[in-house]
């Protein structure tokens, strides 16, 4: 099978977010960067497990500035055959989708796999982007996948429960928590990762359809008010008061 | 033109797209343009459109439709009745063909919107950074897809009209998808529909214990919940998983009992209107981020909160 996968760079889940005085750019003094999960996780670790059971390759792309590729080696630990580094600085999500499916088309992909999401801009948009601009099927929060012959079966989640299907390969997969547990790069997939083939090829023109305004930083979240666990009634009073939810 | 595509779940509307409905009506207000309502389904009702400002209701009756279908269907329309913004529930469908739409059509798309701005360009707000931070943005032409993320904009059944009602009969491809199973978990609420949440974690011990938590839901209408270690362990099922690696929610109420939370737990809930935590120990994150707390051992609080509220909806009904 020939699988591409998509990784993209997002701040860990543990970092203080904070703007600049412009609102327009993230602080990132202190902030570590890391794979997104829901790529490094689950769409990634997928995609090998696909070709440890079938043959073929798997191949990373990013679509960054070289201060990414430390993340793009990450995915060649992991167990990636090799990487493709798009060398630009994305305006918005149809860019993203623009760049991978200009270079995917071409490419005979069976599957093109991506996380559900990225961690910081939490929109969901470049797997369906994607799935548009190369006419194939879409799966969208995948949480099962597996293939026989040409054949895709999956499982996704919907609300209040989850659906299951078939379809015929090549597809664009977005997956979610159950399509693979996360692997640790060892000794050897590092060692190996420095050997591995990562291209570096310029971005192609993208419309920019949607640009940001501001960041926004939360207003201070006001102090927990306790009520002491003798006090209940204090409680049912907030509920029916304050929250009127009885 | 500004479109909303109706989801229709058991025969009835889905409140999400309710909420889609209402912020293309206040959009079309604005714009002074027709609020068109979308629908494969026969009962859409004309009546509960219109009362969220639907000018036409535009049904296909077409049985369920496949992603790939519902997405021909709707390309079709928007250029058949000239649309300039579809808005969509950013419900499991919504996300999944949303960003289809805006590449079939060469649109862009915000998506998980939670907010607007009648600004020139109009402005759209999302929660980003898993809820730390919101951000605003505009299309750069005026037109667009805008999918709506469920329980942030309120449903306003405020305008006393009948939609008129147009059929769509439009020459549809074929599906490629060939549906095998569909579980839903029947006659209850979905969480990210839910307006309260009743959420249990590790603290609970045992799965023998949930009843509490599902007689405190019950008291309060609640939909149920839970954190990552409950449902990896099995206790509960994956679908009730709310956190980073779950289901983001955003209900009105968020009650986490004996749920520490962790930095990945409070990015699926922390958008919660306000957050009620019960956890015995006082250093718990999950104070930091709650309005209201109690420290004590939910053994003892939660029967006696059941209690308490059982004793008030008596008293007052």
């Amino acid at each position: 099978m020939k699988i591409l996968v998509c990784i993209s760079k997002t701040p860990d889940t543990t970092s203080k977010i904070a703007f600049d005085s412009d609102n327009m750019h993230l602080k990132e003094e202190g902030v570590s960067f890391i794979m997104n999960p829901y790529d490094e996780w689950y769409a990634l670790v997928r995609g090998i497990e696909l070709r440890e059971k079938f043959g073929g390759t798997v191949s990373v792309m990013h679509v960054g500035e070289a201060s990414s590729e430390v993340i793009v080696r990450k995915a060649l630990a992991i167990g990636a055959d090799q990487a493709i580094r798009i060398d630009s600085k994305p305006k918005d999500s149809n860019d993203v989708a623009t760049q991978i499916a200009h270079y995917a088309q071409n490419q005979s992909f069976d599957i093109v796999f991506l996380g559900k999401e990225t961690i910081d801009h939490n929109g969901s948009e470049v797997g369906a982007l994607l799935a548009g601009m190369l006419a194939i099927p879409f799966i969208s929060y995948c949480t099962k996948l597996d293939v026989e012959g040409n054949e895709l079966s999956a499982t996704c989640e919907i609300e209040g429960g989850e659906v299951s299907f078939k379809t015929q390969l090549p597809a664009v997969v977005s997956a979610a928590k159950g399509l693979a547990e996360q692997r640790i790069p060892n000794m050897k997939g590092i060692m190996d990762a420095k050997k591995k083939p990562l291209e570096v090829i310029s971005p192609v023109s993208a419309n920019q359809k949607v640009k940001l305004v501001r960041f926004e930083a939360l207003p201070p979240k006001t102090a927990v008010k306790l009520i002491a666990p003798d006090d209940i009634d204090s409680l049912v009073k907030i509920l029916h008061e304050e929250v009127k939810v009885i | 033109m500004i479109a909303t595509y109706i989801e229709v779940i058991d025969g009835k509307i889905k409140k999400s797209s309710l909420e889609a409905l209402s912020l293309a009506k206040d959009i079309a207000a604005v714009k002074g343009i027709k609020c068109l309502a979308l629908s494969t389904s026969k009962s859409a009702s004309a009546e509960v459109v219109g009362s969220c400002g639907a000018d036409e209701l535009i049904v296909q009756d077409s049985g369920e439709l496949d992603q790939s279908q519902l997405i021909d269907w709707l390309c079709k329309l928007y250029s058949a009745y000239q649309i300039s913004y579809i808005v969509l529930a950013n419900s499991s469908i919504g996300k999944a063909i949303g960003g289809q739409i805006a590449a079939k059509l060469q649109l862009g798309i915000i998506s998980g919107v939670n907010g607007w701005a009648a600004a020139s360009p109009m402005q759209f707000r999302r929660s980003v950074f898993s809820g730390k931070a919101n951000a605003w943005y505009s299309f750069m032409e005026d037109k667009g897809v805008i999918s709506v993320m469920p329980n942030s904009i309120p449903v306003k059944k405020t305008y006393s009209k009948v939609a008129e009602i147009s059929e769509s009969n439009v020459n549809l491809s074929g599906p490629v998808f060939n549906s095998v199973n569909k579980e839903l978990v029947k006659g209850k609420t979905p969480l990210t529909e839910a307006e309260v949440v009743v959420s249990g974690g590790r603290g609970l011990k045992d799965p023998s214990n949930w009843g509490m938590i599902e007689e405190l839901a019950d008291l309060l209408n609640a939909a149920t919940a839970c954190s990552r270690p409950v449902a990896d362990s099995g206790w509960r099922p994956h679908h009730e998983h709310v956190g980073q690696t779950g289901i983001a929610i955003r209900p009105n109420l968020y009650i986490a009992i004996g749920i520490s939370g962790a930095i990945q737990h409070l990015a699926g809930v922390n958008n919660s209107r306000k957050i009620i935590v019960i956890n015995k120990d006082p250093e718990a994150p999950f104070f930091k981020a709650a309005d209201y707390g109690v420290v004590g051992d939910l053994f003892e609080v939660v029967p006696k909160l059941n209690e308490a509220i059982s004793k008030f909806k008596e008293e007052h009904h």
